[in-house]
């Protein structure tokens, strides 16, 4: 948010915003489950420039055994990303305090779906790579990781579904990109379980008056609704076109 | 587990003495393998290559560094390897262990040897060199990784732009052409069990063999080797190898 004014682009011209969209529309998203063989539920998200993939493993033997719960599954979760992800100079290896906090609040928000309490003594892993960032990776991996659970068959109360929201020359926009989310005024990164409308990752940085938070969150409910129908459908694709080959689906997806 | 990869062995060891692989391949056939070139678009080059279920992808990043100081004018190669925790249930997360060093440390030995990438033209200004990072992100594991990451590594290296530089600085996003690559190198990884040697082995071949040696070769020379495992190779096996992989490597060099 602090980035020196001078060199700050113009985010909005017309209503438009530097990718020509309208501050209620999301960069297109493409959702594929099942593209891992040895884990047990995958998922590969592109949003926009980003590239997410996930895999999950479980409910499987808790390791160390002093982790483990009598009374519910032991659900662990590691975003990272790929030292080649950036568009800057290249990532250092090894969780940064940055992803180690991202880690923590998605395996929070996974912990009020996962019905846990049927796999005492176990434990559910939860793997993000991001392969490619442009803004926005905690909402692409946290939609990844969702399918990936639902892929893996692990029972929930509900798909979780992330969308961000901010604020960009003074107007409350969706989805903030790169550029966006640099030299905006906010960001403020939302996932929800669509169900009981609750939100279950509520993160903001910059300032919003009470208004604008409350008109953002409306707003990044709206867009959420979308993005969990491209969840579902990637989930229902795995049963109504069952294939034999797990692949990253390159030729089609990871093409520019 | 050991007594699963007993059984596995003893199933091996049958099947290799009458001349027969599990998947009904021949002794010195490869998986199908597929190589896509540049699917991420932030990385300087990348690429995605599968051997049977095996996914293994590479990146490369350029950054601006200071040159070994008995190098004074040639650049820096770097290659690393992760064996992420979502690519099997057999690897774990924290920091590199001794089998993704192994990993990074052949496909870098044939790579250099051959000096594919040319350090020399890397200099930018007294102390001041490219370094090229070459990161081998493992997907999914179902054996003989070395020939994948050799694949995906060289695939990437063939698909990497050079960065424009002004002022000694990298200018993202802006290239003067490709990297100039003077060969392509090709591993072919062999098991060993008993007297019996087979190319390409898979997850559970590699699970039940006594060893398995690697020989990276340019159209010309060999260009590295490794030897993993505590079976050991006789000279007459290592020759019938290196007649394979020479031949095997022009097959595999087309795929690039």
């Amino acid at each position: 948010m602090s980035q020196a004014e001078s060199n700050k682009p113009k985010l909005l011209v017309d209503g438009k915003r530097i990718d020509g969209r309208a501050t209620d529309e999301l960069r297109p998203i493409r959702i594929v489950a099942r593209v891992l063989n040895d884990a047990d539920g995958s998922a590969y998200v592109e949003w926009g420039k980003n590239k997410v993939l996930a895999g999950v493993y479980g409910p499987s033997e808790c390791i160390p055994r002093h982790d483990q719960s009598l009374y519910r599954s032991v659900v662990r979760c590691r975003y990272n990303m790929a030292p080649f992800s950036g568009a800057e100079e290249h990532g250092r290896s090894g969780p940064s305090r940055r992803s180690r906090e991202l880690s923590k609040v998605i395996k929070e928000a996974f912990e009020n779906v996962i019905i846990s309490e049927n796999f005492p003594r176990t434990q559910i892993e939860i793997f993000v790579e991001v392969l490619q960032s442009d803004g926005g990776t905690r909402c692409a991996a946290i939609t990844a990781a969702s399918v990936a659970l639902a892929d893996a068959g692990i029972p929930m109360k509900d798909l979780i579904t992330a969308v961000a929201v901010g604020k960009i020359d003074g107007q409350m926009a969706i989805d903030l990109g790169k550029e966006e989310d640099n030299f905006g005024e906010s960001d403020m990164p939302l996932a929800f379980s669509l169900r009981t409308g609750e939100l279950l990752l509520f993160q903001m940085d910059g300032l919003l008056t009470r208004e604008e938070l409350q008109k953002g969150i409306a707003m990044a409910k709206a867009a959420a609704q979308k993005v969990h129908k491209l969840q579902v459908e990637a989930i229902r694709k795995v049963y109504e076109e069952p294939r034999e080959e797990r692949f990253l689906p390159v030729k089609g997806a990871l093409e520019k | 587990m050991e007594t699963i990869n007993e059984i596995k062995r003893d199933i091996l060891s049958s099947l290799l003495s009458q001349g027969k692989r599990a998947d009904g391949r021949g002794m010195f056939d490869y998986r199908q393998i597929a190589v896509h070139s540049a699917p991420l678009q932030n990385a300087e080059g990348s690429a995605l290559a599968t051997i049977g279920k095996t996914q293994v992808m590479a990146g490369i990043k350029f950054d601006v560094a200071a040159p070994f100081p008995d190098r004074p004018t040639e650049g820096v190669l770097s290659t690393s390897a992760d064996l992420l925790p979502l690519a099997s249930h057999l690897f774990e997360t924290g920091p590199p262990g001794d089998d993704s060093i192994e990993l990074a440390r052949v496909v870098d030995r044939g790579i250099r040897s051959a000096n594919v990438v040319d350090l020399n033209s890397f200099f930018i200004e007294d102390e001041k060199v490219l370094a090229l990072y070459l990161d081998i992100y493992v997907l999914d594991h179902d054996g003989n990784l070395i020939d994948a990451s050799t694949l995906a590594a060289m695939a990437a290296l063939l698909s990497a732009r050079m960065p424009k530089i002004e002022e000694g600085k990298i200018v993202r996003g802006e290239f003067t052409g490709k990297l100039p690559v003077k060969d392509k190198v090709v591993s072919c990884t062999f098991g060993k069990l008993g007297s019996r040697l087979f190319l390409d082995p898979s997850l559970d071949e590699e699970k039940g063999m006594d060893c398995r040696l690697t020989l990276s070769t340019t159209d010309s020379h060999l260009c590295a080797g490794q030897k993993g495992g505590w079976g050991a190779i006789s000279e007459r096996d290592l020759m019938e190898m290196v007649d394979i992989s020479l031949q095997k490597g022009k097959e595999l060099r087309r795929l690039l």
